[in-house]
């Protein structure tokens, strides 16, 4: 409860601030919005249903490309782990992909897709599928051998030791490699949808878009405003619990 | 027999016979940067049912590769392993390992990885498997700690729990290598007492590798000193003191001296032949 009282005074200090840079307006007002400016347009938004719908836009492509991303590059690193062949093929090959940022595939998505639902997808899979496909292969190489002849005495063997021994021994390596996963496909898609105009549906990146092209100021914090809480609401839901099992589990943390 | 075919946890902790192994001429060599060493030569043993053999020696002299034989994560370069007379080709959960380190797995929790071994024998309910855990857990004093994580353990508490995972699919034989290397001589010495209950309990062939020659004596029924380059048997002890023997007691000690005595007039002549 303290914790809850001291954030939510520092932000609402913050919204203070803000306003009072825009009452002594150093700025123009069409550069810096109020916060009540931007409140409305939010509240315009959610009404007329343009806010949720590029939202369910976004999350759609988002979700849907990190799910690609994640059932192809997760059996793809327990493959590229396990036999030395593929490591030095599809490894290096994943490594090397894995640096190129990922705003860099959006080119090469709209010659090849067009403006098109699967370029959105396609760059949100490049994304994700290499830095799960490294983080589990690395996950596999770090898992003490150990564990897998406790496993072999016990009468576990191949798929069964992959599947109940390997597999959870690498979860903190993959779960790390998952959310970074994430933060990529997140950051490339959001390029994506403000580069491109994709007819089939307006994502939030496209608003914030047609937020420049029209000088609204409030529109473009708002949607700013909207991608940070998804991130936000990214983390709290989805990988906060998961960290703090795996940190209660492998004591890897006191908290 | 006219018991059912489906497992009952009655049945499933009823003592099974223990093994007989019968260890033949086995040699294994080790690439190592020095060159090849010998890590085995031509070692005989026989290991009767329900017997409690330690294997001591300094370190280097094969006995933990020995040990992995036998366990079949290892395979020999020349000689056999027959285990009731059946050759050991694969580990197999007739014969458990405890390592020296735990080898926990940190990702279940105590109850979980006791559990883990029994998951893999068929012919047993949920129910069941969760009972016969829960014995072994009683049986090393851990019920208590079922839902612990593994790193809240303490080192002696981590290897109660990696011995009730041993135990818990009932193999035959029970391989230990070193499992009490790592703890403090108090947590030891409880230890020393609980294991000798349990093998009397549960009847185990054990095979038990250690470079503390106190606890071979104290431990086992036959004391078999190792020596090094090349790896070999190099004398036999029986040790003939009632159970429970106590660590710390004189009788003890005159063993442990006899077994002391030996490694050293070996390791010197080894020293005098320039090796």
């Amino acid at each position: 409860m303290k914790r809850f009282l001291s954030a939510a005074f520092f932000f609402v200090v913050l919204l203070f601030l803000w306003q009072a840079f825009f009452r002594a307006k150093i700025w123009s007002p069409v550069l810096l919005p109020s916060p009540l400016q931007v409140a409305n347009y939010l509240k315009g938004a959610i009404e007329d249903g343009t806010l949720g719908h590029a939202t369910v836009i976004t999350m759609r492509r988002l979700l849907i490309g990190y799910f690609i991303g994640i059932v192809v590059g997760l059996p793809l690193g327990l493959l590229i782990a396990r036999w030395n062949l593929l490591r030095d093929t599809l490894g290096t090959t994943a490594l090397g992909l894995q640096t190129l940022p990922s705003v860099c595939w959006v080119p090469l998505a709209l010659l090849w897709f067009g403006q098109t639902e699967a370029a959105m997808l396609f760059v949100v899979v490049m994304g994700t599928l290499w830095s799960v496909v490294i983080a589990t292969e690395t996950g596999v190489r770090n898992v003490p051998p150990i564990y897998r002849r406790a496993a072999l005495t016990m009468g576990s063997k191949r798929l069964h030791i992959w599947l109940t021994v390997i597999l959870p021994a690498s979860l903190p390596f993959i779960v790390s490699g998952m959310k970074q996963g994430w933060a990529f496909a997140w950051r490339s898609l959001m390029a994506a949808e403000i580069f491109v105009t994709i007819l089939t549906g307006f994502g939030l990146g496209q608003l914030l878009h047609y937020g420049r092209e029209l000088s609204a100021m409030d529109q473009v914090i708002a949607i700013m405003l909207v991608i940070v809480v998804i991130g936000l609401l990214a983390d709290k839901i989805f990988f906060s619990p998961i960290e703090k099992f795996l940190h209660r589990r492998w004591g890897t943390s006191q908290a | 027999m006219f018991r059912h075919r489906t497992g009952s946890v009655t049945e499933e902790l009823q003592l099974v016979p223990p093994s007989k192994l019968a260890i033949d001429d086995v040699s294994k060599t080790f690439q190592a940067a020095t060159g090849k060493v010998l890590a085995l030569d031509r070692v005989n043993l026989q290991v009767n049912e329900g017997e409690f053999v330690c294997l001591v020696g300094p370190s280097g002299c094969g006995k933990t590769t020995l040990l992995n034989i036998i366990a079949g994560l290892e395979k020999p370069d020349s000689g056999s392993v027959r285990a009731d007379g059946k050759p050991v080709t694969s580990p197999g959960r007739d014969r458990l390992v405890m390592f020296q380190e735990p080898a926990l797995f940190p990702w279940l929790d105590v109850f979980g990885n006791v559990l883990f071994g029994l998951k893999l024998k068929p012919n047993l309910t949920n129910k069941d498997r969760r009972d016969v855990a829960k014995y072994y857990l009683e049986l090393v004093g851990l019920t208590r700690f079922e839902h612990a994580n593994i790193h809240e353990l303490s080192g002696g508490m981590k290897q109660r729990a990696a011995l009730a995972r041993a135990l818990a699919p009932n193999p035959r034989v029970l391989l230990m290598d070193e499992p009490f290397a790592a703890l403090d001589a108090l947590t030891r010495e409880q230890l020393y007492g609980d294991l000798q209950r349990i093998w009397k309990e549960r009847k185990k062939t054990i095979v038990f590798v250690t470079h503390n020659v106190r606890e071979a004596a104290c431990l086992g029924e036959r004391v078999l000193l190792f020596s090094p380059h090349p790896g070999r048997i190099q004398e036999e002890f029986i040790v003939d003191l009632p159970r429970p023997r106590d660590i710390n007691s004189v009788d003890l000690a005159g063993y442990a001296t006899k077994i002391i005595r030996s490694l050293r007039k070996f390791s010197e002549e080894q020293r005098e032949d320039g090796r």
